[in-house]
């Protein structure tokens, strides 16, 4: 046995540290299992012992199995990037984007047909609802922030990740957190508030992977060998502190007892209100925005071989973004109890985010002058630029939603789940999307993707099917609108709910058939991916050489 | 602190941080000094093959 000698190397310290907290969480989550009456805890308990056993297990095959790749380089050796956890982060969210786009179509033909609810509550609207916003914000965005930011930090800091097996605990930890979140809607555990489902153990434990998350990417600023940290890097350490700093605050509860699913919120009535919108903005303007614009940042100039634009125009997108942002939330409380001012404000902030969020459009875009030509020959390049026109048609029509004239037709309506669509399918999966179809090749080290035909073709499908959801969302929301605020002579409502429900029936089945052209996208990427990763390249006449590869070892 | 004192404050005190803050942004962005800096860093993405 040669193995026996190479074992004496040491376990680095994260992986003591990780294996030591796992063991006391699989007898903690055992005997939460043991001791609860609660079904959905219970179901929960089982599968956290389950997979700290597992997390344990994998620490001590990864000691045993490569143990000389464990110890810490001398430090004149070369700086390897660490990419295998990138590529787990990858393919999760390829996975995850796919299941949470067939759950969206799920549900937007739950809607057309209601006869698919099937009256069993498991598979039911209001349960695949969260389960959808979920897995494509969190799953499926939240593993394409994960897999880029590892990429992105170690490149332009030119230093590995800290740690063995800290990235792991980040990506696997966050994985778990996807599955109890998942597995808790189906079985009825939420909290009730939009984007911030997941009961209070749930968060608890994302709220642990967070900081080690955050702890991570510190640890690679901490040891850069580049004095200047890249723009695209505050971005994306802006949306890991901002995203801890909410999802603490809006998940301040109450258990009903430790070993019960249920809790309640600290804060009550209006104050509860606007924390979670406070929250619920800002998940998008953190966690869809900046953590995308990051990718933005980098993949852009990246693709199009070119610096970002103007390099100076960056750091003011990105303070004035910061600093606006975070007082838009109210704009979700027009007309209700939320003191007026306070609704004023919200207002305020959105319109004058739409001047850096065309900062930063105009930044990204203007990234390709002199090389616009690339677009005809790029197919990848064309899906981040398109996500870009995207990013600037939604912030564009966001405060124009926001002002309250607007907002009082607006709100409650189809017209906010277009335009969150056309943000969410066109912006944040476009730009990960061209991120993606960047890194594999990068990743698995193949010159050139499987087929550039193929991204051509997920970039018509998906947009037709893009354009067939928004337009018929800004028709169907509009007419609820106009149906519910519609008085007859006397002063009597013009419509009964349920004409306005009838009336949106033709537009339900235009986003039902739309959200499917965009599935079938995202399965032409899964398998053009997966073909890129084995290292097949399919033959047909390319416009594009094939590239040199990143180096998986530091540039000195 | 009332209500009253809280909002006063953050509708004052609070616009004035917030613009003290965006033109000490821009001015870092604009100084000239700063400027070579940024040319190098708008090349990280690029030269790290």
């Amino acid at each position: 046995m040669t193995r026996e000698t190479t074992a004496k190397a040491k376990m680095p310290l994260d992986g003591w540290v990780i294996a030591a907290a796992l063991v006391i969480g699989t007898f903690y989550a055992t005997l939460t299992a043991a001791r609860t009456e609660d079904p959905v805890m219970s179901v929960h308990a089982y599968i956290f012992a389950g997979a700290f056993l597992l997390g344990i297990f994998g620490i001590i095959k990864a000691y045993f199995d490569n143990s000389e790749s464990l110890t810490s380089q001398s430090a004149d050796a070369p700086i390897e990037y660490d990419l295998k956890v990138i590529k787990a982060g990858v393919i999760a969210s390829v996975f995850w984007g796919i299941v949470g786009f067939l759950a969206g179509d799920t549900i937007a033909f739950q809607l057309a047909y209601p006869d698919l609810n099937f009256d069993t509550s498991f598979i039911n609207f209001g349960r695949l609802r969260p389960l959808h916003t979920s897995a494509v914000i969190f799953a499926f965005g939240g593993n394409v922030l994960l897999a880029t930011s590892f990429y992105v930090v170690q490149r332009t800091c030119k230093a590995r990740l800290p740690g063995v097996f800290s990235s792991w605990f980040v990506f696997w930890g966050y994985q778990l957190f996807i599955v109890i979140a998942a597995t808790g809607y189906l079985m009825g555990a939420t909290q009730g508030k939009e984007y911030a489902e997941p009961e209070w153990y749930t968060d608890i434990w994302l709220t642990i992977v967070w900081v080690v998350y955050l702890l991570v990417f510190l640890g690679t600023l901490w040891k850069r060998r580049e004095p200047h940290i890249y723009v695209a890097n505050w971005f994306y350490l802006a949306f890991i502190v901002t995203v801890a700093m909410l999802h603490i605050v809006n998940n301040l509860t109450v258990p009903v007892s430790w070993t019960s699913s249920k809790s309640y919120i600290l804060f009550a009535g209006v104050q509860d209100a606007l924390t979670q919108w406070w929250y619920g903005h800002n998940a998008v303007g953190f966690f869809l925005t900046a953590g995308f614009l990051a990718i933005m940042y980098y993949f852009v100039p990246k693709r199009a071989n070119r610096p970002v634009y103007s390099y100076r125009l960056s750091i003011v997108h990105f303070w004035s973004l910061i600093f606006m942002y975070i007082w838009a939330g109210p704009h979700h409380l027009h007309y209700t109890a939320l003191p007026d001012w306070a609704q004023t404000l919200g207002m305020t902030f959105s319109i004058m985010l739409w001047m850096p969020s065309w900062g930063g459009m105009i930044n990204g875009l203007m990234t390709l002058s002199g090389a616009w030509d690339k677009l005809r020959t790029d197919p990848v390049l064309r899906m981040l630029v398109v996500s870009i026109a995207f990013y600037g048609m939604s912030t564009f029509e966001g405060p124009v939603m926001s002002i309250k004239a607007v907002n009082s037709l607006s709100h409650y309506t189809d017209w906010t789940v277009g335009h969150v669509h056309s943000g969410a399918l066109g912006w944040v999966a476009y730009v990960s999307f061209g991120a993606l179809y960047c890194l594999v090749p990068w990743l698995w080290n193949r010159t050139q993707l499987y087929s550039l035909k193929l991204v051509s073709y997920h970039f018509w499908i998906s947009t037709f099917g893009i354009l067939l959801y928004i337009t018929s969302m800004w028709v169907s929301g509009i007419l609820q609108g106009l149906m519910w605020r519609a008085y007859d002579d006397l002063g009597f409502l013009e419509y009964s709910f349920v004409e306005t429900v009838e009336a949106m029936n033709p537009f339900y089945w235009i986003r039902a058939i739309g959200g499917a052209f965009f599935v079938i996208g995202s399965l032409i990427m899964a398998y053009n991916l997966w073909r890129t990763a084995r290292g097949d390249v399919r033959t047909e006449s390319r416009s594009l050489a094939p590239e040199a590869v990143p180096s998986p070892i530091a540039a000195e | 602190m009332e209500y009253n004192e809280i909002s006063t404050f953050s509708q004052t005190w609070g616009l004035v941080y917030l613009v003290v803050m965006f033109l000490g942004g821009v001015i870092y962005a604009l100084w000239p000094k700063n400027k070579s800096k940024f040319d190098h860093a708008a090349q990280i993405p690029l030269e790290d093959d």
